[in-house]
Formats: structure tokens, C-alpha cells, sequence
């Protein structure tokens, strides 16, 4: 009884640290986007985490956790039931680390970040109506039915008779998930209005908010520590300390690694793109937290930075508009990080590198098709951005008929 | 009556305080302005480059009588100045009538 309680108290920790996470998506978003969508913001993040917890209590944890696949077999979709069940929680037959109850709160404070990611990829454009419905929807089966492939011992962690997935935190199974989609919707949505100049040329639309950004990023960081180090799923001495070095050697590394190549690229010392490195240094390591030293958690970590200046570029050229890099960092970052495991640390080798990559193509096809069906459907009932003159506006007064700040 | 406004550098922003507080010119109003002109600064955000054309000064809206008009000048102009372009410009224009909301005096006695 005595470590179940040790185990506990650090589980329960732990989810109150990735809580604290939704600050930190809220100030970075804010801070990396003009002041007149700022109510909007805070909005759509109150809003995931709200509905984000109530929808996973009715209906994700017991699809991402069915026990038994009793609605298509071989581990593809179970459903054990709406609600949770105070029955379970009594025998704490599911797992000693942690009681039943923590377990649903650490995961449910996780599905809730996945909705999070695409709350900054769509910002200043999208009608709050259709982003509430899409992202209700997509967090309340899609993310759980990914989620049970994997951490609720669907076909995923068993992909090959002698080596199945490896994601430890979720580099693919949080962080692409919500990634993809903010992908799809936003090659739906279009870019904001003043992205793109009248030829096609990229345009800067500075944040408003750099050192709200920098403390949203720090407060990230500091949920990391529950992301990953609650990932254990027990306070282990020797593996909750070894994922705290190498989550945080990895950020480090991502941020050094991304500030020194958009330093080279562009002649400028961009303290965005420095803090946008952390993150894809942290989504790196997610997926591999647990099977890497703190050199490779370095490697992983700084080519995860290097990966994010790449990719803001990237979809500047493919003319796609993401206001504060969601898709570099949790995306683009998720994929390298699960594509890690097979290449560094501890189950390396050529078939768990395989099982890797075909991991992530099924997740991002399953991932892609839904959020399409989704937003297509959403799209042709409410449509999905506000009008021109709205945009122009700001979102806090066309959607939420105030503003967030007043002179006195 | 004058109404005196100049636009200087917010870095002279002090020395002409105190410049026109020795020229016994005690009350003013000043706000921050944004203006173009042939100015061009290179900016980087996010890998994007771009330029602005955007300079920042500070405005001032100075009411003087008469015979104050030109210590407040001199005295701006001798505190204001690098040297260099971009050190701003004085406007004199008359000023009709002043009142003092308090008392409802009006004229010289309504500001000093």
C-alpha cells in the first residue's frame, strides 16, 4: 500500500502539471497573435479543456481503455461503456502505480492537449462554432480510438509478432494526432488575409505578445516534466529520473539547435523560432523519453529544432498559414521523435524502425480521412471562417462582442 | 499666445524637459507618435523578412504667451539636437483663446 500511495501522489502530480500545459498552449498562442483575437483564444482553450474532460469522463477514456475490443476484434475498437465506473476504482484491479481515478484524470488532462494543438494553427480565422464542433468530435473519438491502438494494448503495440509500436508519452499518439489535423484544416481554411501578398510572398504578422509567449513556452517546459515523467505510469526512482534528464536535455538541445540554424538561415536572432526549438526538442524526445541516454536525448533533441525552422518554412512555401508553428512543432517534430526510437537508445534496429514508420502512416491515414470527413462535413453546414470584414475586425469583437484589453 | 508643438527623439526626450523646465516653461502635454518618412528599418520575424517604414518620436503641445515663444524654441532646439537627420521639427502656431476649466480664466492667467 505504501508505494501505491508513493506512486499515486506522483501520478497525481503529474496530471496536474500537464493541466497546467493549457496555460501555457493559451500564452504562447496569444502571444504569437495579434491583440484583437485574443478573447477568441482564451475562448477555444477554455473550451478544450472544459469539454475536453467531460467528453473523455462520458466517452474517450473508456474507448482509448475498452480492455476488450468488442466492437471490430484484432484490437482495432472497443468500447467498454459511457462514464466511468466507480466499481473499477474500488478493486484498483487496472494497474497498481495508481488508482483508477488518477489514471482517468492523467489521461483525460492528455486529451485534452490534442485539441490544443489545433486551437494555434487555426487562429485568427476560424468561426468559433465550427471549431468547437471539430474539435469536440475529434477529441471525443478520434484521439481515444488512435489512443487505444497503442496504450490500450490495441493491434498497434503488437504491429509484428516480435516488435510492436514504441510511443512512450505520445510524440505520434498526442502530438500527431492533434497535428494532422490542424494539417487538414488548415489547407481548408486558407490562410490568414495578410499572410500571403498579392504574388504569393510570405508576409510577418508579428505577435503581439512576445514576453506572454516566452512564459507560455517556460510553463510547457514545466508540464513536460508531468507529460513525460508521468508517462512512467509509477514513480520509479530510476526511470522518472532518467525521463526528466533526457526531456529536458532534449529541449535544451532543441532550442540551441534552432536558434543556431535560423541564426545561419536568416542572419537574425529570432527568440520565436528559439522557443519553437524547445517544443520540437520536447515533442522529439516524448516518443523515446524512457530508451535514451542524455546523448542521444541531445541528438534527438536538437535535430527536433533544427526540424522546426525547417518546417515553418516549409509551409510558408507551400503557401499553408500557421500562426504559431503547431504543426513544425507537434507534427513535423512527433514524427522525427517516433521515427527516433528505431534509429537511437535502447530498442533501436531496423524492424522497431520499420514498425515505427509504418506506425505513423496508419496513425496519419486514420488521423487525415477523419479529420477530413469532419471538417468537410462541418465546412459545408456552418462553414468554417469568419467573413473578411469579421477577420479584418478581430474575432474578439465578431465573435465574442468584446475586446481583452481597455485603457482606462 | 502660441501654440508651440515639436516632434523629437524620445532618447532627447529628457534634455528637453529639462531645457524648457530652465526656460521656465513648466506645462505641457507630450504623447508618443508613429510617422513615416524616408527612414527604412529591416526586420526579421519567423525567417520572413521585412522593412518598415515606421519612426518613432515624441510629440509635444507646449501653450506659451508671447514673449516666452522664442526661450521655448531656442530652448528646444539647443536640447533636441544630435546633428544628425531625423531630429524632428517645431511648429508655431496662434493660439485663439485659453481657458482655465477651474476658475474659467481665460488668456496669459489661465496657464501660468
Amino acid at each position: 500500500m505504501e508505494l501505491l500511495t508513493t506512486n499515486n501522489v506522483w501520478m497525481m502530480l503529474c496530471a496536474a502539471l500537464v493541466f497546467f500545459m493549457h496555460l501555457g498552449f493559451s500564452f504562447l498562442e496569444i502571444g504569437l497573435t495579434r491583440q484583437k483575437n485574443t478573447i477568441n483564444i482564451l475562448f477555444k482553450n477554455f473550451f478544450i479543456i472544459t469539454m475536453g474532460l467531460i467528453a473523455y469522463c462520458l466517452i474517450g477514456f473508456n474507448l482509448m481503455y475498452p480492455g476488450d475490443f468488442n466492437i471490430i476484434g484484432n484490437g482495432i475498437l472497443g468500447f467498454a461503456g459511457a462514464g466511468l465506473d466507480s466499481a473499477t476504482a474500488a478493486d484498483l484491479g487496472y494497474n497498481n502505480g495508481y488508482t483508477y481515478w488518477t489514471d482517468f484524470l492523467f489521461q483525460g488532462m492528455f486529451a485534452a492537449t490534442a485539441g490544443t494543438i489545433i486551437s494555434g494553427a487555426v487562429a485568427e480565422r476560424i468561426k468559433i462554432n465550427s471549431f468547437m464542433l471539430i474539435v469536440f468530435i475529434y477529441i471525443t473519438i478520434v484521439y481515444p480510438i488512435v489512443g487505444s491502438w497503442q496504450w490500450g494494448s490495441g493491434f498497434l503495440s503488437t504491429l509484428t509478432e516480435k516488435v510492436g509500436f514504441y510511443d512512450f508519452a505520445g510524440s505520434t499518439l498526442v502530438h500527431s494526432v492533434g497535428g494532422w489535423a490542424a494539417l487538414i484544416i488548415i489547407s481548408l481554411l486558407g490562410a490568414r488575409k495578410d499572410k500571403f501578398d498579392s504574388s504569393g510572398n510570405p508576409v510577418a504578422i508579428p505577435g503581439s505578445n512576445i514576453p506572454l509567449s516566452a512564459a507560455g513556452v517556460l510553463i510547457l517546459w514545466l508540464g513536460w516534466f508531468g507529460f513525460n515523467g508521468g508517462s512512467v505510469l509509477s514513480a520509479d526512482p530510476a526511470n522518472t529520473s532518467l525521463v526528466l534528464v533526457t526531456t529536458c536535455l532534449a529541449a535544451a538541445a532543441g532550442g540551441i539547435g534552432a536558434s543556431l540554424l535560423s541564426t545561419l538561415l536568416y542572419k537574425n536572432l529570432d527568440i520565436t523560432m528559439f522557443m519553437n526549438g524547445i517544443l520540437g526538442g520536447l515533442v522529439g524526445i516524448t516518443a523515446g523519453a524512457d530508451q535514451m541516454g542524455p546523448t542521444e536525448a541531445i541528438i534527438i533533441g536538437s535535430i527536433g529544432g533544427v526540424i522546426v525552422v525547417l518546417g515553418v518554412a516549409f509551409l510558408d512555401k507551400c503557401k499553408l498559414d500557421d500562426p504559431v508553428g503547431a504543426i513544425p512543432v507537434h507534427l513535423f517534430a512527433g514524427i522525427w521523435g517516433t521515427l527516433a526510437v528505431g534509429i537511437f537508445g535502447a530498442s533501436a534496429g531496423f524492424s522497431q524502425f520499420m514498425v515505427q514508420l509504418a506506425s505513423v502512416g496508419i496513425v496519419g491515414l486514420f488521423c487525415v480521412i477523419c479529420t477530413l470527413i469532419i471538417t468537410l462535413i462541418v465546412k459545408s453546414v456552418i462553414g468554417l471562417r469568419v467573413s473578411e470584414q469579421e477577420e479584418e475586425q478581430g474575432l474578439d469583437l465578431a465573435e465574442h462582442g468584446t475586446k481583452a484589453y481597455f485603457s482606462s | 499666445m502660441k501654440k508651440i508643438e515639436a516632434i523629437i527623439r524620445k532618447s532627447k526626450f529628457d534634455e528637453v524637459v529639462k531645457a524648457l523646465h530652465d526656460a521656465e516653461v513648466y506645462f505641457f502635454s507630450y504623447w508618443d507618435v508613429t510617422g513615416v518618412g524616408n527612414e527604412k528599418i529591416g526586420k526579421v520575424y519567423r525567417g520572413i523578412s521585412y522593412s518598415t517604414k515606421d519612426i518613432q518620436r515624441r510629440y509635444l503641445s507646449i501653450i506659451v504667451s508671447d514673449s516666452f515663444v522664442d526661450a521655448t524654441i531656442d530652448a528646444i532646439i539647443k536640447s533636441g539636437a544630435t546633428g544628425n537627420v531625423g531630429d524632428g521639427k517645431i511648429f508655431v502656431l496662434p493660439c485663439e483663446e485659453a481657458y482655465r476649466i477651474r476658475t474659467g480664466e481665460k488668456g496669459n492667467k489661465s496657464f501660468n
